[in-house]
């Protein structure tokens, strides 16, 4: 190696253009595939509503099933109605529930589901008429064994009949607490009910083990407890009035929302 | 290294100098992603081309690297690399980076990209410290389809996700272990390994560094 290598100047020479080189490099790559993967991360989404909802076929054209079949509208959790305060295609979840205009922090009691902040608004998917939907695909997240799990559950359009739960990203353990993807497993939420009677917002829903034998339970994950629990906690959480109790009340009680916003106003005229 | 043949630089990585069974270097990503054999492969390929190229750059400028910033030189050239393999995975092989998730980035840690980029690009010509960056991340890719081959059929029953044999969960008769999907199981898969090549190729055993002494017998602990 050259003596003259190690003198500062050129030291300070190759770092500096090796900096700049790399850098050219780097940030050509991330701007030139960040439409591709953007556009592969929307798919994704998408695909895993369409699943839970089950309409996913392989090899379908998801973005057009999307368009055709689903409506995507922006839920306030409190009272349970719709907002057109945010759009629901740049809504985002993690953003709202860090703000503290759109977000609250938990208590240890009431924070089951371990999440510690929530947001107040939710982007749901309905499926079909969006008055009177199908089905309502509602996004949930919670502690699972080895961490945050974030998935989809879809309700019929009573508001109380589950169709299907599925997991976009966890980290739980491969072949025992991973089998919340297994179809088998996802097939035993069909029918389950969520609450046990009209007006009682505590979800009665959830994982049991050694066979379930009512319609409220469903087997727990052999070998995945914890995993197990997490679910039940998370389903507990976001079916409860901290999570979207009230906005599937208003589906339980047979008015579709349209319905029931005009029933409000008629109670509020005959009060006045 | 005596000969120095772009043959031999390209082959002798796969079983004679293997990075992982002889020199004992990137176990821990080899531990991580060995679950299924189709993950195993994009790593493989993902630290294919990052020994390749990493290897060529820095034989490249190896004349112009001041020797008191060379670590970070190659580092950089790693990094960068890494970087890039990650972004066209996110693009083109979505589902394939979900899966493979923080350990595309850890390539930049893995001991075999720089060891090979400061002990042989550093002193030979590109042609073939790339040769070399191929044959080391071959190397490495054969120990992990071989674990991921043994992990993936014993712990899921299937090969590159066609179901070989029929689980129990989905009403066949195998009964998965559970074992071979957890991380520590590499470990057994790579030591028997390293047993069979050793036993194989008696010059890879090396020679005990120092003697155990004997137990101390009963009589002498009094």
């Amino acid at each position: 190696m050259a003596q003259g290598n190690n003198s500062i100047k050129k030291i300070l020479i190759v770092a500096f253009a090796l900096c700049i080189v790399c850098s050219v490099i780097v940030s050509t790559a991330a701007v030139a595939l960040r439409p591709l993967q953007q556009i592969n991360q929307e798919l994704d989404r998408k695909s895993n509503i369409l699943n839970v909802a089950q309409l996913y076929e392989p090899g379908m054209d998801v973005e057009e099933t999307f368009q055709d079949e689903i409506t995507a509208r922006v839920v306030d959790m409190r009272t349970g109605e719709y907002t057109d305060e945010f759009d629901p295609d740049t809504f985002n979840h993690f953003e709202a529930a860090r703000d503290p205009a759109t977000g609250r922090t938990l208590s240890g009691d009431r924070d089951i589901a371990g999440l510690s902040r929530v947001e107040n608004y939710a982007t749901v998917y309905l499926v079909g008429n969006p008055d009177d939907p199908d089905q309502i695909v509602l996004p949930i997240r919670g502690q699972g064994l080895w961490g945050l799990m974030r998935g989809f559950l879809s309700v019929e359009g009573d508001g109380n009949t589950l169709i299907s739960i599925t997991y976009y990203e966890h980290s739980e353990t491969p072949g025992l607490g991973a089998e919340v993807n297994n179809p088998r497993w996802q097939a035993q939420w069909e029918g389950k009910k969520i609450y046990d009677q009209e007006g009682d917002l505590t979800p009665e829903i959830h994982l049991t083990k050694g066979g379930a034998d009512s319609e409220h339970e469903v087997d727990a994950l052999s070998g995945a407890t914890l995993t197990s629990n997490g679910v039940t906690n998370m389903l507990q959480f976001w079916l409860s009035p901290e999570g979207f109790g009230e906005y599937l009340a208003k589906f339980r009680s047979g008015t579709s929302q349209e319905e029931a916003q005009e029933a409000d106003v008629e109670l509020e005229s005959e009060g006045a | 290294m005596a000969d120095v043949t772009p043959k031999s630089v390209l082959t002798a990585p796969i079983f004679q100098n293997n990075p992982i069974a002889l020199q004992i270097l990137g176990i821990c990503s080899a531990l991580a992603v060995t679950t299924s054999l189709s993950v195993s492969m994009v790593m493989a390929l993902a630290v294919i081309f990052v020994t390749a190229f990493s290897n060529l750059f820095v034989s490249l400028i190896r004349n112009h690297i001041p020797s008191s910033i060379r670590i970070i030189v190659q580092m950089t050239i790693i990094a960068s690399l890494v970087i890039v393999v990650d972004q066209i995975l996110k693009a083109y092989a979505y589902e394939m980076s979900k899966q493979l998730s923080v350990f595309v980035g850890l390539i930049i840690t893995n001991c075999i990209v720089m060891g090979r980029a400061e002990g042989f690009a550093m002193s030979n010509t590109p042609g073939l410290s790339f040769l070399d960056g191929i044959g080391n991340g071959l190397g490495y890719g054969f120990v992990l389809m071989v674990v991921g081959f043994v992990r993936e059929l014993l712990g899921s029953g299937s090969i590159f996700g066609f179901t070989v044999l029929q689980t129990v969960q989905e009403g066949g008769w195998y009964v998965t272990n559970g074992l071979l999907l957890l991380p520590p199981s590499a470990f057994f898969i790579i030591g028997l390994m390293i047993w069979v090549m050793r036993s194989i190729d008696t010059d890879q055993v090396e020679e005990n560094e120092f003697r155990m002494k004997e137990n101390t017998k009963p009589k002498e602990a009094v």
